[in-house]
């Protein structure tokens, strides 16, 4: 067990300058046991998530609580997922005509790649060396910061925690909450040592840190003349953009540089307002468990005298179009991304986000990552196993996302894709159980010599430990000794043998 | 009722007493209940790992010794819901119809014990006696998927002598979760610890589940703390009369 504090800041940490440094990439994971284990070690860690984790929870279901027609508002936000992405091609395209018709520019992004270089030319072409960022998860699944600094273009995240996690030169561990891991004193600590002039005195007083946030951010937006955005709905009637956020930072992103590029996932594409209402309802309450969120910014193109003069749309597939063609994996597209599963699962409530080694931590991201990257890294192919199926987080998804099914369902990949592979030690273990789970009479066999065996390593019926690969689990459980006598032996020996 | 009992590959080599208690309860309501020795494993284990491919067979072997019976009962909320809810996929991703039509004629049939009494046979008291403070974990599969709502405190609520403790957080998983407790043995340790002191925190001297599996796990915990919290299978309390202890 980490000691409190012990897996806090790094003092070799580079100090913070300008242009700010991207977020560390996640490429080289490793697979979510191994994390998960010092995650779990880290008592700091611990104490911090389950107060966060439990916080959000609680108010989370009175907000949703509030609201008699909550499953039948679930139930439409479903349908219309389901049926923008069933048309998505023509959405999209209707999108696009939208956007161009109220002066913007659309630009097509097959991969991350591509999409960081429409982004750093764009950036380029405006004459700017530096950004300013609304957080966007679809730019941290594009890794833009990381590219954009080795274009020696600099990006700076304003979102309170997000700026937390820059500065602490750290990674978001949550959709929502990024800096959910971080505890106030720890916070204090980053924007002291880390933060340019920071307040000589700074307290942990939220307000006190919030203070200094502002003052740091506000020379920068001022002086911004590109922002950089996501979106969390995109409206094809009409081609335009919304973001909706807590601080206001996502306004002043979007209304103060000349130059705005907002860089959209396909599959954020609703149809029309009259859609998006729905979304409103449903948004708020599963995230930050508000009726509504303070701000809701919504934007069409241009408008002359008012705003960026100029703005571009980046839609990025990114592995969205292979989602989409699993029928299974395709309902994990309807996300909105409000975190509400990462607040209920057991998991992530014991390992935090660092663990499932991508943006997109918890249940959803147990699912997206490997839908996205599909299944052959040793950290994507051990995502699946990353839940308990306990269903929390299918009960509390308001797009209805079945994520047990869909877990269950990427596990067969998993396993059917290394099926061509050579000798593998799990899969003899589960043919040979398959051969005799599904023969009564291997079954009554392996009983017996269970019983044999049972008793020579037992102690008073239980056993202490197992070997590999159960020793997994003898390390803190005891495990039940074999009885002498099986059920189905008894039912032989007292009630014949049935039919 | 002509009733097939499905013990579960689990209950039947680990845990046969369960088995013994669930046709203790169903003879004494009046009921006949059948072993049929051809069952041998749902498949579940296979199935939620990846493997399904293995799980097909088992699959067949389950509707093959259950065809017939008007209603099979389990123990196991969990493997009650393996059938219910996820052999209509298996027989349909392994496009095999004799296989479909199979599920489709026992699965609406098969039952976890506490619906099959208070749903089907709708008893809540039976007759049942066991003067100790026991809690109740919902298992994840008897809560979210089999949906048995509150039929396993109704049935404990009936039993005499009984002192029915809330456990706290109780709706939260164990972190048992099949292959899970093995290949994330750290993460499932540490949600089992919460779930032991929630447990503890009651006082009880028996944790009951409707779930031998998750009993194993919190139970496997508690021993290795020499708790001296008892865990027992709903069926074993519901077995327990003023006769027989």
């Amino acid at each position: 067990m980490t000691a409190p504090g012990a897996g806090g800041l790094q003092p070799g940490a580079p100090p913070a300058s300008a242009p700010h440094p991207g977020m560390p990439t996640y490429l080289g994971m490793p697979s979510f046991p191994v994390a998960a284990r010092a995650a779990v070690a880290d008592s700091q860690l611990r104490a911090n998530l389950t107060h966060a984790t439990h916080t959000i929870r609680a108010k989370r279901a009175g907000a949703v609580a509030e609201l008699a027609d909550w499953e039948q508002l679930r139930q439409a936000a479903k349908e219309i997922k389901d049926h923008t992405l069933a048309h998505l091609d023509t959405y999209l395209l209707r999108l696009e005509a939208n956007v161009t018709r109220a002066g913007g520019h659309v630009h097509w992004a097959a991969d991350a790649d591509e999409a960081n270089a429409i982004v750093a030319g764009l950036v380029r072409s405006a004459g700017a060396d530096g950004v300013v960022k609304v957080k966007s998860m679809a730019t941290q699944e594009t890794g833009l910061n990381e590219a954009l600094a080795a274009d020696g273009i600099g990006a700076l995240e304003t979102d309170l925690a997000e700026l937390i996690v820059q500065l602490g030169h750290d990674r978001p561990s949550h959709i929502l909450v990024p800096a959910i891991h971080r505890n106030r004193a720890e916070i204090r600590e980053i924007f002291r040592t880390q933060m340019p002039g920071a307040p000589a005195g700074l307290t942990d007083d939220p307000q006190a840190l919030a203070a200094a946030a502002r003052a740091h951010l506000r020379q920068a937006f001022l002086s911004a003349s590109v922002g950089v955005s996501g979106a969390n709905f995109a409206i094809a009637e009409t081609g335009s953009l919304v973001v909706v956020e807590s601080e206001g930072n996502g306004r002043m992103c979007v209304t103060l540089p000349r130059t705005l590029i907002s860089v959209v996932g396909i599959e954020k594409i609703l149809p029309s307002w009259r859609d998006l209402e729905v979304f409103l309802a449903l948004l708020p309450r599963s995230s930050t468990a508000e009726r509504m969120n303070p701000y809701t910014s919504t934007w069409t193109g241009i408008t002359p005298g008012d705003g960026p003069e100029h703005f571009h749309l980046v839609l990025l597939d990114n592995g969205r179009t292979s989602a989409l063609a699993d029928q299974t994996g395709r309902q994990a597209l309807r996300c909105i991304r409000c975190s509400a599963c990462l607040n209920v699962c057991p998991v992530y409530e014991r390992t935090g986000g660092h663990a499932y080694g991508s943006p997109y931590p918890g249940p959803i991201g147990a699912i997206i990552s490997p839908l996205l990257r599909g299944v052959t890294s040793p950290a994507d192919a051990s995502l699946p196993y990353a839940s308990t199926l306990c269903g929390a987080c299918y009960e509390v998804c308001p797009v209805a996302i079945n994520i047990p099914e869909v877990l269950v369902h990427l596990r067969a990949k998993v396993v059917d894709a290394k099926r061509e592979k050579t000798f593998s030690p799990e899969r003899t273990i589960f043919q040979l159980s398959g051969w005799v789970l599904r023969s009564p009479r291997l079954l009554a066999a392996a009983q017996r010599a269970a019983a044999t065996g049972g008793k020579l390593v037992a102690r008073s019926g239980r056993i202490r430990r197992l070997p590999p690969p159960l020793n997994g689990w003898t390390e803190t459980r005891d495990a039940p000794a074999p009885p002498p006598e099986s059920f189905r032996a008894w039912w032989a020996r007292t009630r014949g043998t049935g039919r | 009722m002509r009733i097939g009992l499905f013990v579960t590959c689990l209950t039947d080599t680990l845990f046969p007493g369960t088995g013994q208690a669930v046709v203790a309860v169903l003879e004494r309501l009046g009921h006949q209940v059948d072993f049929p020795a051809a069952q041998a494993c749902c498949g579940q284990m296979h199935f939620n790992t990846g493997y399904r491919r293995e799980a097909v067979p088992m699959a067949r072997g389950f509707t093959a010794a259950f065809a017939g019976y008007e209603a099979v009962v389990t123990p196991s909320a969990s493997c009650a819901s393996m059938v219910r809810e996820y052999y209509p996929a298996l027989a349909a991703q392994a496009r095999d119809p004799g296989l479909a039509r199979a599920v489709a004629e026992v699965a609406p049939r098969t039952y976890e014990l506490s619906v099959f009494l208070t749903g089907v046979l709708g008893v809540t008291d039976v007759g049942a006696y066991f003067p100790h403070r026991v809690t109740y974990h919902p298992s994840c599969h008897s809560l979210r998927m089999l949906q048995v709502g509150d039929a396993p405190l109704r049935l404990l609520r009936a039993v005499r002598g009984l002192d029915l403790a809330d456990l706290p957080e109780a709706d939260v998983c164990c972190g048992f979760g099949g292959t899970f407790a093995v290949k994330n043995p750290d993460v499932s340790a540490a949600i089992c610890a919460d779930k032991v002191a929630a447990v503890r925190q009651t006082g009880a001297e028996v944790l009951c589940a409707a779930d031998n599996s998750c009993l194993m796990h919190i139970g496997g915990a508690l021993d290795r703390q020499r708790s001296g919290v008892a865990v027992m299978h709903l069926a074993e309390i519901l077995a327990r009369t003023e006769d027989a202890r």
